[in-house]
């Protein structure tokens, strides 16, 4: 007994380790989300939340119910395979936010110290309403570099170019259709147009 | 895009991992080096550093406290950090080292030095007067006891303490290796010697840092240096030092002599961009020099002043030689693309979050945490506890 008795201090050690552990558990238990691990190690409810957000991109099949014109140009050419959105962007105005239901007591806390992120705001394509959300014509001396500057990267028959010595900062449109860029075709050097019908 | 030569890949302009990335493994290095310095008393029985032995254990503790600090600052959000605890996943290196670094901190380190400084602490519980009687009542857990038998217990459990914190520092420094290691991607890292290089590396750095501040320390109090002691000390380093350069000498030989894919790569980055830092530096200055330093001591009857002056410039010249290979093996494998044709400079910030300033604050933080132990737990061994709880 005398020895369990000279090591007494030995298990108040050990005791603060319990009640440590114990501590962790409890803080666990309340903080990691219900859902974690539900479908692997994440969040399940993470999914639901994701597929909740607004679609931006209207797909390229809704672009072309109305601009019939420019998709006859682009089956001719080389970006017969790049689709409206790659070039012009998801066209789409974001909408006020909704209010924000509170968080329990842990993520208040961290929202203290990190401000979230703001909510998803319902968005306004410009293929549900063509006459509000207006798009912007692209500069193609940004737009046409980002793929076709000069790169060892790039597979050999992928038409390249020095933007500065190639252009020389005339727009690309100049010379090229962007909806079919070969010099000489059909479309080639007549301006990039085409509107709804 | 400024320093970039060559065909990178657009991911590898800029440098992921900085300054206090490299200040990491330095860190935990010293830990570990201090924390084997101590076993070497304690478990091997080597009576002559029993002067470092408290010191080592302090030193240890107080660049443990600082280590996280600097991935904390390099990602940003210390407030995800207890998730890592939470919703650990056992698949991810970085993850598990969580559980190491607080089994380390908490089963080895502070239980050590709790059971190793319980007769002091309830000493001084009872001569201290104020906040400080306070603190060290609360660190007695209430318990008074310091029977000779009950000492007796903390020393045997101590003991075994301590061989157990052997393998727990070999993991704790041995991970930081392991991460580098295990990273196939880039040819620099990807060996597995690199965590018995990081191991006995972090043991070089470790001793050479108590070594230099138990002779500070000393000098500061005006006592007399133990030259036993340092003398020991030195040897140990040396050696320690030998097997740490034949490993670092083992994997060079060995990447030269596979010369894979990437070996025109590595061996341009070594003869232009990390020629100074690695050759120059890590090698040259910061391994040969002090090498030969202590081998001088070792076969040469100097003089005491003489020996005190080699092995403060030996023990200063290797901590600098293993900032460097830290230096070499973090930056460095940033350095040139996976396309092995194109190269990247690191250009470091002054006053940024991943800065200069903040990498020197944390290099001197871990000083101010050892002073504040220091001045809670004494480790000077001749010094009486009366004298210290009354404040002299």
């Amino acid at each position: 007994m005398n020895g369990l008795k000279d090591a007494g201090h030995l298990f108040r050690f050990a005791g603060l380790f319990v009640v440590a552990f114990l501590v962790f558990l409890l803080v666990r238990g309340y903080v990691v989300p219900k859902t974690f691990g539900q479908y692997g190690h994440y969040r399940g409810a993470a999914i639901g939340e994701i597929a909740q957000h607004p679609v931006k991109f209207a797909g390229h099949q809704t672009c072309e119910g109305c601009h019939s014109d420019i998709a006859d140009t682009k089956t001719k050419g080389a970006h017969a395979h790049v689709n409206c959105e790659a070039c012009h962007g998801a066209l789409f105005e974001r909408l006020p936010a909704p209010a924000q239901p509170k968080g329990n007591l842990y993520e208040r806390f961290v929202a203290l110290i990190v401000p979230p992120a703001p909510p998803d705001a319902p968005l306004l394509l410009h293929a549900d309403d063509p006459a509000t959300v207006t798009p912007v014509k692209p500069d193609t001396l940004v737009l046409c570099a980002r793929c076709h500057t000069a790169s060892a990267a790039k597979p050999k028959g992928f038409p390249q170019v020095d933007p500065a010595v190639h252009m020389g900062g005339v727009p690309c449109e100049t010379c090229h259709n962007p909806h079919s860029p070969a010099m000489g075709s059909d479309a080639a050097a007549s301006p990039a147009t085409g509107g709804a019908k | 895009m400024n320093g970039v030569v060559g065909f990178m890949y657009p991911n590898e302009y800029a440098l992921q991992w900085s300054i206090l990335i490299v200040l990491y493994p330095f860190i935990t290095g010293l830990v570990a080096g201090a924390f084997i310095l101590a076993s070497l008393e304690r478990v091997f029985r080597v009576e002559a550093v029993k002067p470092t032995y408290r010191l080592a254990l302090l030193t240890a503790l107080a660049f443990l406290l600082d280590a996280p600090l600097p991935l904390q600052l390099h990602l940003g959000h210390p407030e995800r950090s207890p998730e890592m605890y939470f919703t650990p996943h056992a698949t991810s290196a970085m993850a598990m080292f969580g559980y190491v670094y607080l089994w380390y901190l908490m089963a080895v380190l502070v239980f050590e030095i709790w059971l190793d400084y319980r007769r002091d602490i309830v000493i001084l519980s009872q001569q201290s007067k104020g906040l400080l009687r306070v603190i060290y009542k609360i660190m007695t857990l209430g318990s008074n006891n310091i029977s000779e038998r009950s000492l007796r217990i903390d020393d045997k459990v101590g003991w075994i303490v301590t061989l157990i914190g052997i393998p727990s520092a070999f993991l704790l420094h041995g991970y930081v290796g392991f991460i580098f290691g295990s990273i196939k991607a880039n040819p620099w890292w990807s060996s597995p010697l690199m965590p018995v290089v990081f191991i006995f590396s972090a043991m070089v750095s470790g001793v050479a840092a108590v070594m230099l501040l138990y002779m500070v320390t000393t000098r500061l109090r005006k006592l007399a240096i133990d030259m036993r002691c340092v003398d020991t000390i030195a040897m140990y380093l040396f050696y320690i030092f030998i097997i740490d350069f034949s490993l670092e000498m083992l994997d060079l030989i060995h990447r030269i002599y596979e010369a894979d894919e990437s070996f025109r790569s590595l061996d341009f980055m070594v003869h232009t961009r990390l020629l100074i830092p690695h050759i120059v530096i890590q090698i040259c200055l910061g391994t040969l020099t002090p090498l030969v330093l202590l081998f001088l001591t070792q076969v040469v009857h100097f003089p005491e002043a003489v020996r005190k002056r080699l092995y403060v410039l030996s023990g200063c010249l290797a901590l600098i030689g293993i900032f460097a290979m830290r230096w070499n093996v973090v930056i460095g494998g940033q350095l040139f693309s996976k396309s092995f044709l194109g190269y990247t400079t690191y250009k470091m910030e002054m006053v940024s979050r991943e800065g200069l300033l903040v990498a020197i604050g944390l290099t001197i933080l871990p000083l101010f945490f050892l002073w504040a132990l220091v001045k809670l737990l004494p480790p000077w061994p001749e010094k009486s506890l009366h004298q210290v709880a009354a404040g002299d």
